[in-house]
């Protein structure tokens, strides 16, 4: 108990100084310090200290000046590359459909690289790529979401000032590692940190304030929320699963260390989307998830209740959905500060509140079925989970982080294997082993170029006509460089390999009648 | 081959007859006892599939270079695919095609899977509802085939999850082929030619009768033999940036963006994400609500609920929606900016998809769309069409349209 006590009081610190976060900023002079390493592959530095890891980027330094364009320099990165962004107004959309990049904005006497829809842009950044960095920007007034990923895993969006981007503030969606941490964000319609369809993530140290929705954890596996100051927003902390989704779990969700004060903002969400129905003053909202820890947070302030543990039929109108299990299982409520909720609460809540005969709000209110514990129960105020059990679950501190102890690797392929990939993906469509089909047969090419994949690789890149009978070969030069040599290596070799059947391919008889004729 | 010759001229004079009286002629046939000889069965997998020592082919692409989180085969651009179907020996493949474009399994002889499915419109049939037997109107616009090996939703509605129950649908629906599975088998098992290509495709005996199932089996083989990842977006995403241009590009990023939310559904790499979802567009006029899959599941909740389309060749697969009210990508894009539950009609309460909103995309911002789908359009694996079919029936290759 006396340790929770010492982390709630550094936690006050932090959260009133999420403005620490630039210390990453580096420091004086006329160049600023470059970015630490990446916290992905250590556990993050907030518990662990100075988080000093190799280096992050590993290639060129591309900088990018007020007036140049963000996105022509992503252009011209590779992998490994850091692009540095100087202070000015940037109206554009960038996105990253490349590994391994990091963006950063610098600071100068106070000044950011701003990212300024207008109102009129969709998106600020949007990635695809794995590894991406994203660090230090403002971001301001587009109309879609400030910071958008689709799947790229290993990806890191810290000390972003974001606020009026539409939507979501920041949305990394589909990705697997990542971590959102000392951002500072409002003023969002729906979540202002959405983590959708996500494994192993940290979401820490940001302050979000003016939203909709704080942050959402939806449709998540291992999710630690953790030392963030959530206030002034519609609700607080939402983890819940949406029916309708591809991937169909939301669990393993802790939530911890947090502020969660005040959330009484009026609901200006767009009608039609699933925040719309949120009632203001709602503090935390776990609906359908599954083994959800909530501990050491100061719940507060919050006017409708504290914390609501749900299943499918709170909120929103929306279609059934068979593949999902609507009932939240395993809802651990460890100690936490509850205080001031529920003054104001909504009807149904309030008639749940005369039936008991209370005067007072809800800390924690159950709606529907669910399953759970409570440690400390006669601490709160409390409707509708008298079924949940005493807790006897330990402290969530044994978890310090639900980030990967290395970075996710994509599939590590043979170049073989890369090549027969491509060659039965792409190749197969004209050429067979030992028949005519559109291009020669792969026999006739092994006879051209035996022990030259080099240059039976550049022919693919770069095709002359070469003969009557066949019609001119397109080229190949979307394949990458090393998928063109994996490619030719592979062709040479087919026949050769001890699998008989390998090579016995082509299309129809009937083609291959017409092309004997 | 003057053989062969000779006996497909002799069967243009049948199909020429065909053409006014198409049953009784498929009669005059069999009772004849004609059949074009000289059917084998492809002995090497289809493009996009390696041969295994055990005589099955397995899929084999790009994107199998990466992974999906949970497996689910849903993200972004470097993303694998969602599980596929394959397995099938390249006899079976083959036998299926013959089976997909033989009018043999309809009732009476003049519809075939590739009427609602031609290869050469997407494997749709650019018709707003797809026609059946005896010229029967159906109630929805039949979907295109290609990538089927990696769905596990089928029909509009979602009411199969396997491509042979899928089929049983159209085969035995009176307004579609018309048959039944005996009379459908009596048919096969009459036909020598098929006799023996089933035999070799099942190893089995030739005296043995032709089996429903062995029937699913073959065109399941061959619809999951249609696949089409190659487009120039592929090329973009495997890493090559110059395959689309910038309006692609602009279109690409509206796509995604999460004013339009189109990847939200239609989510890369398949350009569905397989679920079920209530838009509201609007029937063709004078025609009632239909219901979607309320019609399924009984649930209220999915009144109107159709499954989420892939959008791989869609610029192939005009008219659009399920009862192809849009005729161009155009008109359909425009729909998802008109206002939510704009189509809606009176008195309805559809509990409409979160995504459905107001995105007020522009003019311009529609046209980016509709470029970039474009973008989506790969059929360097098409298959070959065969010029005839063991029943000596015309095909869609043979340019003679049954009556109808």
């Amino acid at each position: 108990m006396k340790k929770g006590v010492v982390i709630l009081l550094s936690l006050a610190v932090f959260g009133l100084g999420v403005f620490l976060g630039s210390r990453f900023l580096g420091g004086k002079g006329s160049t600023p310090a470059l970015p630490y390493g990446s916290p992905l592959s250590s556990v993050p530095d907030s518990l662990q200290g100075s988080g000093e890891v190799a280096s992050f980027f590993r290639g060129q330094i591309i900088e990018v000046k007020d007036g140049e364009s963000i996105q022509e320099a992503v252009g011209k990165a590779n992998p490994g590359d850091l692009i540095r962004i100087y202070p000015g107004t940037y109206h554009e959309t960038v996105y990253i459909d490349k590994d391994d990049i990091s963006v950063q904005g610098v600071r100068e006497d106070g000044e950011w690289a701003t990212l300024d829809g207008k109102g009129e842009l969709n998106d600020a950044i949007l990635y695809s790529g794995n590894g991406v960095l994203i660090e230090n920007m403002k971001i301001m007034n587009y109309k879609g979401n400030g910071i958008m990923g689709q799947a790229g895993n290993n990806f890191v969006i810290r000390n972003n000032w974001v606020f009026d981007t539409g939507v979501y503030g920041i949305f990394p969606e589909f990705g697997k590692n990542g971590l959102v941490s000392h951002n500072v964000l409002s003023g969002i319609e729906d979540a202002a940190i959405y983590v959708g369809m996500c494994d192993n993530i940290d979401v820490r140290n940001n302050e979000v304030f003016n939203s909709v929705a704080g942050i959402e954890i939806e449709n998540c596996r291992y999710a630690l929320v953790e030392d963030n100051y959530i206030h002034d927003n519609t609700g607080g902390i939402l983890t819940f699963i949406t029916p309708g989704l591809p991937i169909k779990t939301c669990k393993h969700v802790i939530i911890r260390n947090n502020f969660v004060m005040n959330n009484n903002h009026v609901n200006f969400g767009q009608e039609g989307s699933l925040v719309a129905s949120l009632p203001r003053g709602t503090g935390i909202i776990v609906m359908a998830a599954d083994s959800v820890y909530i501990e050491n947070n100061i719940i507060a302030g919050n006017n409708n209740v504290g914390v609501v543990v749900s299943d499918l039929s709170f909120g929103a109108q929306i279609s059934k959905d068979a593949e999902v299990d609507p009932t939240p299982e395993h809802v651990v409520i460890l100690d936490n500060v509850m205080m001031n909720n529920g003054s104001d609460p909504v009807d149904d809540v309030k008639l749940a509140m005369a039936t008991q005969l209370k005067k007072t709000g809800p800390d924690l209110i159950g709606n529907g079925k669910s399953t759970g514990c409570i440690r400390n129960p006669q601490a709160y105020t409390s409707f509708g989970l008298g079924h949940f059990t005493q807790c006897d679950a330990p402290s969530t501190s044994s978890i310090k982080s639900y980030l990967l102890p290395e970075p996710y690797k994509p599939l590590e392929l043979e170049t073989m294997e890369k090549g027969k990939l491509a060659f039965y993906g792409v190749c197969s469509g004209c050429h067979a082993y030992d028949i005519n089909m559109i291009g020669p047969p792969v026999q006739v090419i092994q006879a051209l170029y035996k022990d030259n994949p080099k240059g039976l690789a550049e022919y693919i890149n770069n095709p002359v006509k070469k003969r009557d009978d066949y019609p001119e070969m397109p080229p190949q030069n979307y394949l990458s460089e090393e998928t063109r040599m994996a490619v030719a290596e592979y062709v040479l070799s087919i026949g050769q390999m001890a699998n008989k059947g390998m090579g016995r391919y082509s299309y129809h008889s009937e083609e291959l009648k017409e092309k004997s004729e | 081959m003057k053989l062969i010759t000779g006996i497909v001229a002799l069967l243009a004079v049948g199909f020429t007859f065909l053409q006014l009286r198409p049953s009784a002629e498929m009669q005059l046939l069999y009772t004849n006892g004609i059949e074009p000889q000289g059917f084998e069965l492809n002995c090497n997998c289809p493009p996009g599939f390696e041969l295994t020592d055990g005589n099955t082919c397995e899929s084999r692409n790009m994107y199998q270079m990466y992974a999906s989180l949970e497996e689910k085969g849903v993200g972004g651009l470097k993303t694998a695919l969602p599980e596929v179907r394959d397995g099938f020996s390249p006899q079976q493949t083959d036998l299926g095609r013959y089976l997909f474009f033989d009018p043999i399994l309809s009732e009476d002889g003049t519809v075939s899977c590739a009427s609602c499915h031609d290869p050469k419109k997407g494997f749709s049939d650019g018709k707003a509802q797809s026609v059946g037997i005896h010229g029967n109107v159906v109630s929805r616009s039949a979907p295109s085939l290609w990538n089927v090996a990696y769905m596990n939703r089928f029909f509009w509605d979602g009411r199969a999850n396997l491509l042979e129950e899928q089929m049983k649908g159209p085969l035995y629906s009176e307004h579609e082929m018309g048959t039944t599975p005996e009379s459908m088998l009596e048919r096969l098992n009459e036909n020598n030619t098929y006799r023996q290509l089933f035999a070799k495709a099942f190893g089995r005996n030739a005296d043995e009768t032709i089996s429903d199932t062995e029937v699913y089996t073959a065109i399941a083989a061959f619809e999951c033999s249609l696949v089409s990842l190659n487009s120039r977006y592929d090329q973009y995403a495997h890493g090559f940036h110059e395959a689309l241009n910038e309006q692609e590009i602009e279109g690409m990023n509206v796509f995604r963006s999460f004013v339009a939310r189109c990847a939200e559904c239609h989510t890369p790499p398949l350009f569905t994400n397989q679920q079920i979802a209530v838009l509201g567009t609007p029937e063709p006029d004078g025609k009632p609500l239909d219901i979607g899959a309320q019609g399924v599941t009984g649930d209220a909740s999915q009144r109107a609920g159709f499954k989420v389309p892939s959008l791989r060749n869609v610029a192939q697969t005009a008219p659009y929606m399920h009862s192809g009210r849009f005729s161009t990508l155009r008109e359909t894009v425009g729909f998802y900016t008109q206002g939510r539950g704009h189509a809606v009609p009176e008195g309805e309460k559809l509990i409409l998809h979160w995504h459905i909103w107001e995105p007020e995309l522009t003019d311009h911002e529609l046209d980016l769309l509709v470029a970039f789908l474009q973008t989506l359009t790969d059929e360097s694996f098409m298959p070959m069409i065969p010029k005839q079919v063991p029943s000596g029936l015309p095909t869609i290759a043979s340019n003679t349209k049954p009556s109808v």
